[in-house]
């Protein structure tokens, strides 16, 4: 039996590692398991977002704007363990009609308080010259970040263990200690873990973990191609994307979509991004994918039909039937609570996520307000 | 947008081959004198592998095969492959290099780009998306070969720092030398014929710094003796040591190359049994241009391991692909021989080429064949691996070699981490294997995707010189097995498969 805890926290993905962090930082005991090592999920498998400009109006907006806040504010002075990186976004239209639609986008964004700007296509010009020539004009979103996803959720681990939290590698929980209807800690090969409160923040595998304590949560895989060129000197400066991109987000198709997703990074390299698709867990290589996203990248910017690409990843984003993340306590298996679900957002939701849920974890009132995100919603679907 | 869709130009054969080396040659015969359709894919722009690489035919039409081992099988091997694609049995796709291989049901597709070299310059002219090439076959043979091992110390990011396996294709590949006066540093018996090209090639060998000591040799004195062609082959370099008065040091190593722009010198130890330097031992060697290492060799394993091989540590620590008596791997119809299966030197990998070739020809509508290998060459084949093994086990990699990096030290030339960065995700971040070492680091994620630095990288972060099984697996995972052009991915399209 290992010393109880407060909290364990199951998964040292980002979302775990930033719930850890910001539970220590609470003054909670918190024990974080892996089953592997740090950032070995969905978090080592993405492009590490922190994108304002994709959200849909709602609750996944106040989220993004209060996790943008938290990233700038509670974790500023950590911003360069990650390479946390104000690069701005850019969405370009090559067509009249997606233009249009653009526009319509950015006045609604601009209502509820996102910072955009118009680029005419002079102005889009400038700011990445070598975009096709097609680009009609596009929209500029200064609030839009980009952090190195794994270094996330190492250091925050770091930092949480810097804060009095324990971290085992290579633990995979196997079952839930109960006492009464209520989960008491989590088993494991290395022992008992008792704690008075266990977070989920096992991604893709959410629902899986969930199963384990006899609850329903339904967290499905979505698998993403990303594509990553040689290093070359700074040819594309912001992280570009075309205007289809914001309606595959939400889409539940199970077929495949891409939309051109371009973007440099510090390392010279340029990141391709990003296919779409429901296969479950299909680990195998798709050309098609790889096709999709060769053509949509050159269509943006033609000077890279003549780079190399010298590796391709996937990963499986965690979704959701309603593409909302489920984030909170659930009172079917009291003493459980959840944080995933986040999708293709889940680097840039990671840390208001986590801060939101060490508060109500610590009995405080959170600074959002978390019921459209509670799993309380599941039991309504599956009661 | 605009679809580009282009006609891909496919080989269907019943066995493909990758690679036209030693292995790759002999598996190309086999198979096509067993009467099956052979397409042969090659990196380079003209058979022989790095083993038998030559000056290009088009200079030099009739090579005399000086400087080369075993030339004659060579010749025997090459004219049986061109009667081959003279009749029509072998269809060879040289200069190509395989950036992805898939498995189907009914066999096996290769996916094909031009073989490049280095990064492509930034100002490359707008030219038009090659046509794709594609290879279908029933059986595949992968006969891959291996690269020079390294092991990073102070100063080898400096130009004239060359792989031991370098310094050689070069002077194969030319005719000439990289440099005047070498210093050869390492372990292992390839050191041997290196020096020696060098010396034979007119160049000064400065010394030959072997880490290893010859008393390792006397208890695997019997496998060595098993293979008498290799004794006279060590008579043969001492003697041109001998006449070249090349001085070889063991139990020595460098523990620096020395120079501002590039290598001017290096500095040497003498070390104990586990590469610990001696104290005092120290000095070092004034005007060198070239510095060749040489940690025996690492076998190209992405592409088997892509393909989902059961893969196991071989007697050197390297990561290679377990194979049957025929050579067959654990995916069923994928062959592999050569050094892919165990560093083994050339003889071997012919054996294993014959055997792998005739093996993959059977049952593809070619006459079955009863025994892939006939016994004398079976038990010649079981000779020289046991010889392998003696070697790796009187040439190990040191134990300490990494007490010989400073924090200072590259250890990923590609994405210039050090070895202080990889020290401090170890301990900081708990990057224990060489996937969570390149996450936090970049090691490995460069040009050259972990070829040169990711023996040495799993090493750091196991802080041991032996990384295991996964961690060596998970650095040669390259999803890309060669980079492409992302204008010839945009031209591929699934229903020309």
């Amino acid at each position: 039996m290992n010393p109880p805890s407060d909290v364990v926290v199951v998964g040292a993905g980002v979302m775990g590692a930033a719930t850890a962090y910001f539970a220590a930082r609470q003054g909670l005991r918190v024990t974080v398991l892996d089953k592997g090592l740090p950032a070995s999920g969905t978090s080592s498998a993405c492009e590490g977002n922190i994108l304002v400009s994709d959200k849909e109006l709602g609750p996944e907006l106040e989220l993004t704007r209060y996790s943008l806040s938290v990233w700038q504010r509670d974790l500023a002075d950590h911003e360069r363990l990650w390479e946390f990186e104000r690069k701005g976004g850019i969405i370009v239209a090559s067509h009249e009609s997606s233009l249009a639609s653009l526009h319509r986008v950015m006045a609604v964004q601009k209502d509820f308080g996102v910072q955009v700007e118009e680029l005419d296509r002079d102005a889009l010009r400038s700011a990445e010259p070598h975009i096709t020539h097609e680009a009609l004009g596009g929209a500029y979103y200064p609030e839009d970040c980009q952090v190195q996803p794994m270094l996330v959720a190492a250091q925050l681990v770091r930092l949480a263990v810097a804060a009095g939290a324990t971290f085992h590698a290579d633990t995979p929980v196997t079952g839930f200690l109960r006492s009464g209807g209520r989960v008491t800690g989590v088993r494991t090969a290395r022992g008992d873990f008792p704690a008075s409160a266990v977070v989920n923040c096992t991604g893709t595998w959410a629902g899986e973990l969930a199963a384990l304590a006899g609850v329903e949560v339904p967290v499905m895989p979505r698998r993403g191609f990303v594509m990553v060129t040689e290093p070359l000197p700074p040819m594309v400066h912001h992280k570009v994307y075309a205007a289809e991109y914001i309606d595959n987000v939400g889409s539940s198709d199970a077929g495949l979509q891409a939309s051109p997703v371009v973007e440099g990074t510090p390392s010279g390299t340029i990141l391709i991004g990003s296919t779409r698709e429901r296969v479950g867990f299909d680990r195998s290589v798709s050309t098609e994918a790889l096709a999709r996203l060769a053509r949509n990248a050159v269509a943006l910017f033609p000077f890279l039909a003549e780079v190399k690409a010298i590796r391709h990843y996937h990963g499986f984003r965690p979704y959701c039937p309603d593409h909302l993340p489920v984030i909170g306590h659930d009172e079917r298996a009291p003493g459980l609570w959840h944080a995933a679900g986040h999708e293709g957002a889940g680097i840039g939701l990671s840390a208001g996520t986590g801060k939101l849920l060490a508060q109500a974890l610590a009995g405080q009132a959170p600074d959002l307000d978390l019921a459209p995100f509670s799993p309380a919603r599941f039991a309504e679907a599956y009661a | 947008m605009t679809e580009h869709v282009v006609q891909v130009d496919i080989f269907w054969a019943d066995v493909a081959v990758v690679g036209a080396g030693p292995a790759g040659l002999a598996a190309a015969v086999a198979a096509a004198e067993a009467g099956a359709s052979v397409a042969v894919v090659d990196s380079a722009a003209q058979p022989g592998g790095q083993y038998w690489r030559h000056r290009p035919e088009t200079v030099i039409p009739d090579p005399d095969g000086r400087g080369h081992h075993d030339w004659d099988v060579y010749l025997d091997l090459r004219s049986r492959f061109d009667a081959a694609r003279t009749r029509g049995a072998i269809t060879y796709l040289p200069g190509r290099s395989v950036w992805m291989a898939q498995k189907h049901d009914d066999g096996f597709t290769l996916r094909t780009t031009p073989t490049l070299a280095s990064p492509t310059p930034v100002a490359t002219p707008t030219l038009a998306s090659p046509t794709p090439v594609a290879v279908r076959g029933r059986r595949l043979v992968l006969c891959t070969g291996g690269y020079d091992r390294q092991l990073p110390v102070p100063g080898w990011d400096l130009p004239g720092v060359m792989a031991a396996g370098g310094i050689q294709a070069f002077i194969k590949a030319n005719g000439s030398l990289p440099g005047r006066r070498f210093v050869i540093a390492g372990t292992g018996p390839f050191l041997l014929p290196v020096a020696a090209g060098i010396a034979e090639a007119g160049g000064t060998v400065v010394a030959v710094l072997e880490a290893s000591a010859p008393s390792a040799w006397l208890p695997h004195l019997r496998a060595a003796v098993g293979v008498p062609e290799k004794a006279l082959e060590g008579a043969g370099y001492a003697a041109t040591f001998a006449r070249h008065r090349i001085p070889y040091r063991t139990r020595s190593v460098v523990t620096e190359v020395l120079g501002e722009n590039r290598a001017h010198a290096v500095r040497t130890a003498r070390v104990d049994s586990a590469g610990r330097v001696r104290p005092g031992s120290e000095r070092v060697y004034d005007d060198v241009d070239v510095v060749g290492f040489g940690w025996g060799f690492t076998p190209q394993l992405e592409l088997p391991v892509s393909l989902g091989v059961a893969t196991r540590i071989d007697a050197d620590g390297s990561l290679v692909g377990v194979v049957d008596s025929r050579q067959e791997s654990s995916v069923p119809g994928l062959f592999l021989a050569g050094e892919v299966t165990g560093v083994g030197g050339a003889a071997l990998a012919v054996l294993e080429g014959l055997a792998a070739g005739g093996a993959a020809a059977d049952g593809t509508g070619a006459p079955p064949s009863s025994a892939i290998l006939p016994p004398k060459a079976a038990a010649r084949a079981e000779r020289h691996r046991r010889f392998a093994r003696a070697m790796h086990q009187a040439h190990p990699v040191p134990a300490a070699w990494s007490e010989w990096l400073t924090p200072e030290t590259t250890v990923c030339r590609c994405e210039e981490v050090t070895a202080g960065e990889i020290t401090a995700a170890r301990s900081e971040l708990g990057a224990a294997d060489s996937r969570s070492l390149k996450s936090f680091t970049r090691a490995g994620m460069g040009w050259c995707q972990g070829r040169v630095c990711g023996f040495a990288a799993s090493c750091l972060a196991a802080g041991n010189s032996h990384p295991s099984e996964p961690s060596l697996a998970a650095s040669a995972k390259r999803p890309l097995a060669a980079p492409v052009s992302i204008g010839e991915l945009a031209a591929l399209n699934d229903a020309d498969y």
